[in-house]
């Protein structure tokens, strides 16, 4: 590897690229000190509207989330820009070995889960882990994290639901609908219930999973403030007010709660996923139709000739 | 009235806590199952642990999501039910 000499304008994309990354949920912040209300005590709440857009049916309420979220995609964008600025064939920074090592391990993963027919599916599977991760991991910065909403989760299951049911087509309309009649006709309501579940329970494993970790927090923290004006609170003046036991061990819990189950629920959506996708396309049938299309073809192509 | 929104607070309370009792049943015994059945797999091979673990954690988040569920009902039983109830209750006794 040689070090080559780094323009001065390569430094100022890669810092604009950097301040693009980090400025979104400093907005976040800035705009969540800004409008919230001091309470006393603690409080359990969903996410705060900011403001609400009169629809016809019903008015569409922009929350912490949904701008949260949007912040988080903001972000990945310039960090993806920031990691393939400069790439070379042979690597001459840092970031291009950790790109490379991520696009390796996601085909790998990709690879062996979803077979050969769904090659081009390593951004995909890579963008809603990112996504993911990032909006749980967001928690850690005193943000409210994008996926304790489940009205974000679920956009995400309908996104993996239609990818679904768009592969199942490929199958033929006509053997997509007799796939509910599967072993015998009575089931039918039983499948449709199963094919909704799908997308449900998708989308409620991410948000049970990332509400559960701040519910849990916050009623640790209270518990803790009770304890510590018990123990202190007979003590006059400021001494009876430190919340000395809600120090350290809060940030014990969120080291599970916040960094491993958010991680880990990025890599189950994402990887259920891909067994949804590839688990319920059926190859056999597919290939089937493709032939007969071919055929087809090619007996016009000869009645024409 | 003051009698009948506190029987209402009373049951989203009781049911929210007995929801959440029966609901963490099932993931507990499955998922104990599951690591059992994962420490003997690695205990006969101790070559496949990473294989094994991966698997191991996966499988126990999908038996998580009726725990899971039970807490969505738990945590919408008394965050949320309370209010839509005594709101249902004043508009009939008005």
């Amino acid at each position: 590897m040689t070090k080559t000499k780094t323009s001065g304008r390569f430094k100022l994309v890669d810092t604009l690229y950097v301040l693009g990354m980090i400025l979104p949920f400093v907005l976040c912040m800035v705009l969540k000190v800004l409008t919230n209300v001091p309470s006393e005590g603690i409080s359990i709440s969903g996410a705060m509207p900011y403001f609400t857009i009169p629809m016809p049916i019903q008015d569409l309420a922009i929350t912490e989330a949904q701008v949260n979220s949007v912040a988080v995609i903001i972000a990945l964008f310039f960090m993806c820009l920031y990691f393939t600025h400069g790439l070379k064939v042979k690597a001459t920074l840092k970031r291009q070995l950790i790109v490379e090592w991520i696009v390796e391990k996601t085909k790998n993963l990709v690879n062996a889960n979803m077979g050969d027919f769904f090659n081009g599916y390593e951004p995909f599977i890579a963008a809603i882990m990112g996504l993911s991760a990032v909006s749980s991991l967001m928690a850690l910065l005193g943000l409210f994290p994008p996926t304790s909403d489940i009205n974000i989760v679920a956009g995400w299951a309908i996104l993996t639901f239609a990818l679904i049911t768009y592969y199942k087509l490929k199958g033929g309309f006509g053997n997509y609908l007799k796939g509910f009649t599967e072993p015998i006709f009575v089931m039918t309501p039983l499948n449709i219930l199963g094919e909704v579940a799908t997308p449900v329970s998708l989308a409620f494993r991410h948000y049970g999973n990332v509400l559960s970790g701040s519910v849990i927090a916050v009623l640790i923290a209270s518990a803790l403030q009770g304890v510590s004006e018990l123990l202190l609170g007979w003590l006059p003046g400021v001494f009876g007010e430190i919340p000395f036991l809600q120090v350290g061990l809060p940030a014990v819990l969120s080291v599970y709660f916040d960094l491993f189950s958010g991680c880990m629920q990025a890599f189950i959506f994402a990887m259920l996923t891909m067994l949804n996708i590839s688990g319920n396309f059926p190859r056999e049938l597919y290939e089937k139709r493709q032939q007969k299309k071919q055929s087809k073809k090619s007996q016009k192509i000869k009645t024409n000739k | 009235m003051a009698l009948a929104i506190g029987i209402i607070l009373g049951c989203c309370a009781l049911g929210a806590g007995i929801c959440m009792g029966i609901g963490a049943i099932g993931p507990g015994i499955g998922e104990g199952n599951a690591v059992s059945k994962a420490c003997e797999a690695i205990g006969r091979q101790p070559e496949a642990k990473g294989d094994v673990t991966s698997t191991m954690i996966m499988g126990c988040a999908i038996s998580e999501t009726t725990g899971i569920y039970a807490l969505v009902v738990a945590i919408l039983l008394i965050f949320v039910a309370p209010s839509i109830f005594v709101d249902l209750l004043k508009s009939a006794i008005k």
